[in-house]
């Protein structure tokens, strides 16, 4: 579905009083596919190039070398663009800064009649995308009297209309308080496990990252780990090394497991860690 | 200290749209403490704590600030300004001077201070904030969003106030610099033993690695204060209002329920192992 084939990606700068040109190579070099269906989650910390590599997964950025295929299309044709945006739409941390329209309904309207699409078929993806998010009863409020969890599920909302197959997210949830960050993953999970949608979604939380089939770790413009959540957080020491957090429970059992316990060694959820305590518990109580 | 006597706010009283946000708030936070105030969005954390400031005034009630009394209309906002600080949330986006430093001096200029108090102040924050001297010559528009944010809480540590106020400070930002603002706070109640510093956070991990006192509030009303240990002990009436609670209070309160003989006022990931460990030890595991 996504495929990108030694990326490489610098942004230039210009100085405008001497005209010298600066480059910065932030993506160095990314080669991945991510499978269609899959539920991808990315990690990385701030500056990592993390929003980099994902712009160019819709075209907003091109690769200075290397290629990026979306849906078999390589994103250097200007020509498909459209049908780049339309198989991979994107939607951004700030809620206040990704919504234009003053009207719920308008702003999912927005993107479809931009390009063209009939009126009828404008009016179905309206009300499937805001009952896809359960904002439905929201299509006439004004945009400026929601939630920030509201306004992100609006703006996943206006990818949906545009019926993609996949959908990137970043950081999506950064800016939301616990309940608003519950709702937007609810839905975010429900695309992918009912409507197959290809998610990939940038995140700092653990909690989301555990949720995927698959985490990809990016440092300093590379990709560092990429596997399941559980391989991939029992990497501890890697993820001390560059600063990154791994869930507190499997920092937990690593910790027993250094004093001896027979604990598993890939636990991320609680009720993981939970059961493997408890299992130890009965074991011995049986001896 | 700071002392609430039946603080009720009420906004836009008397208009169709009216909506009163606190109710009958009574409370008092000692010298020196680190509060953390937690609840919903809307249960009105930003409006209580800009009272403390007088950025609001109650619709009733009263509020005292080492014995002086902020509610009082005769009381001069210098005077409370220069007591109470107060650090917005996403403060990086009011960052407007051409450079840090006078980004940071902005707030002790305007308590008419001499020049080399100011000087002082600002390199003194700019310390403690865990700013580089090179970068108080910047423009704030070329720091990342971290730098933004300490330069922020820079500006109004330089007018030393006895209470510091952070509203939502580690919101957006990324593991590291959330675990820096954390540290920073730490550093900061060591330096100033007897400052106030009250934060806004709705991450429980953050309260249980950096807050003494809770504060909870839940639609207006204060819902549950006291020690951290108080709180988190108490935590299964924290999910009762749909708050969350730390991940270790979850894996205790998993264990207890299936019959682990664990106490609840364990939320932190030291206490956890220590716990734990005792326990598969003791079951000879
Ligand atoms: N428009 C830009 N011009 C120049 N450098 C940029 C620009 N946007 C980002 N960068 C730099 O690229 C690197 C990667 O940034 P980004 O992809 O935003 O990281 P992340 O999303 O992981 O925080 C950082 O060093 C950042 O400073
Ligand atoms: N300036 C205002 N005018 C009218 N209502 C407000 C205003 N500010 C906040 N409110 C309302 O007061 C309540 C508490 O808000 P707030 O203190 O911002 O909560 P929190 O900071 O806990 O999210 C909410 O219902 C909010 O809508
Ligand atoms: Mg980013
Ligand atoms: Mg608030």
């Amino acid at each position: 579905m996504l495929e990108t084939v030694n990326l490489r990606f610098e942004f230039r700068d210009e100085d405008l009083e001497t005209g010298e040109i600066t480059s910065d190579e932030v993506l160095h070099g990314i080669s991945l596919k991510i499978e269609k269906g899959s539920f991808v989650a990315v990690l990385g910390h701030n500056g990592s190039g993390k929003s980099t590599l994902a712009k160019h997964f819709n075209a907003i950025l091109t690769p200075t070398s290397g290629e990026v295929l979306v849906g078999g299309i390589n994103t250097r044709d200007k020509k498909r663009l459209f049908d780049i945006r339309k198989s991979c739409g994107m939607v951004f941390q700030n809620p206040d800064n990704q919504i234009v329209a003053a009207i719920v309904e308008d702003e999912i309207a927005f993107a479809p009649e931009n390009l063209g699409v009939e009126p009828h078929i404008i009016r179905q993806r309206v009300d499937s995308s805001l009952k896809a998010v359960g904002m439905y009863e929201d299509i006439h409020s004004e945009t400026a009297n929601l939630s920030g969890g509201q306004k992100q599920r609006v703006a996943i909302a206006g990818v949906l209309a545009m019926s993609p197959s996949c959908i990137v997210l970043d950081e999506p949830t950064a800016m939301l308080d616990p309940k608003g960050r519950r709702e937007v993953l609810k839905i975010i999970n429900h695309l992918n496990k009912s409507k197959k949608m290809t998610v990939v979604l940038i995140t700092h939380f653990m909690d989301e990252a555990a949720m995927a089939d698959r985490t990809i770790v990016i440092d300093e413009g590379k990709i560092l780990l990429d596997g399941t959540p559980k391989e991939v957080f029992s990497h501890i020491d890697t993820l001390d090394g560059i600063g990154l957090d791994v869930p507190g429970v499997t920092r937990l059992i690593h910790r027993l497991r250094a004093d001896g316990f027979s604990l598993p060694p890939d636990i991320i959820t609680t009720d993981e860690a939970a059961g493997a305590i408890l299992r130890l518990l009965k074991k011995d109580t049986q001896k | 200290m700071i002392k609430v006597e039946n603080l009720n706010c009420i906004y836009g009283e008397g208009l169709p749209s009216e909506k009163q946000a606190l109710f009958d708030i009574s409370l008092e936070i000692p010298d020196g403490r680190i509060c953390a105030v937690i609840g919903h969005t809307g249960s009105g954390k930003s409006t209580l704590i800009q009272h403390f400031n007088a950025l609001l005034r109650p619709t009733s009630g009263k509020i005292y600030i080492d014995g002086l009394d902020i509610t009082d209309k005769k009381t001069k906002l210098n005077d409370i300004r220069k007591k109470v600080g107060l650090v917005f949330q996403y403060p990086e986006y009011q960052l407007f001077e051409e450079t840090v430093y006078r980004d940071i001096a902005f707030g002790p200029k305007n308590s008419g201070l001499s020049e080399s108090e100011i000087d002082r102040r600002v390199r003194r924050a700019a310390e403690l904030l865990e700013i580089r001297e090179g970068l108080l010559k910047k423009s704030p528009f070329e720091l990342s969003g971290g730098q933004k944010r300490r330069v922020a809480i820079a500006g109004v540590l330089a007018t030393e106030p006895s209470v510091l106020i952070l509203d939502e400070p580690t919101a957006g930002l990324d593991p590291k610099g959330r675990e820096r603002i954390l540290s920073i706070i730490g550093s900061l109640h060591r330096e100033h033993p007897q400052m106030i510093i009250i934060f806004v956070s709705h991450s429980m991990e953050d309260v249980a690695k950096t807050a003494e006192d809770i504060i909870v509030l839940d639609h207006g009303r204060v819902y549950m204060h006291g020690s951290v240990d108080e709180v988190f002990a108490d935590s299964s009436r924290l999910l009762e209002t749909g708050l969350d609670i730390p991940e270790m209070s979850k894996l205790v309160l998993a264990l207890k329920k299936s019959g682990v003989d664990i106490n609840t006022d364990i939320y932190t990931p030291d206490a956890a192992y220590n716990r734990i460990k005792r326990i598969l030890t003791e079951n000879g595991g």
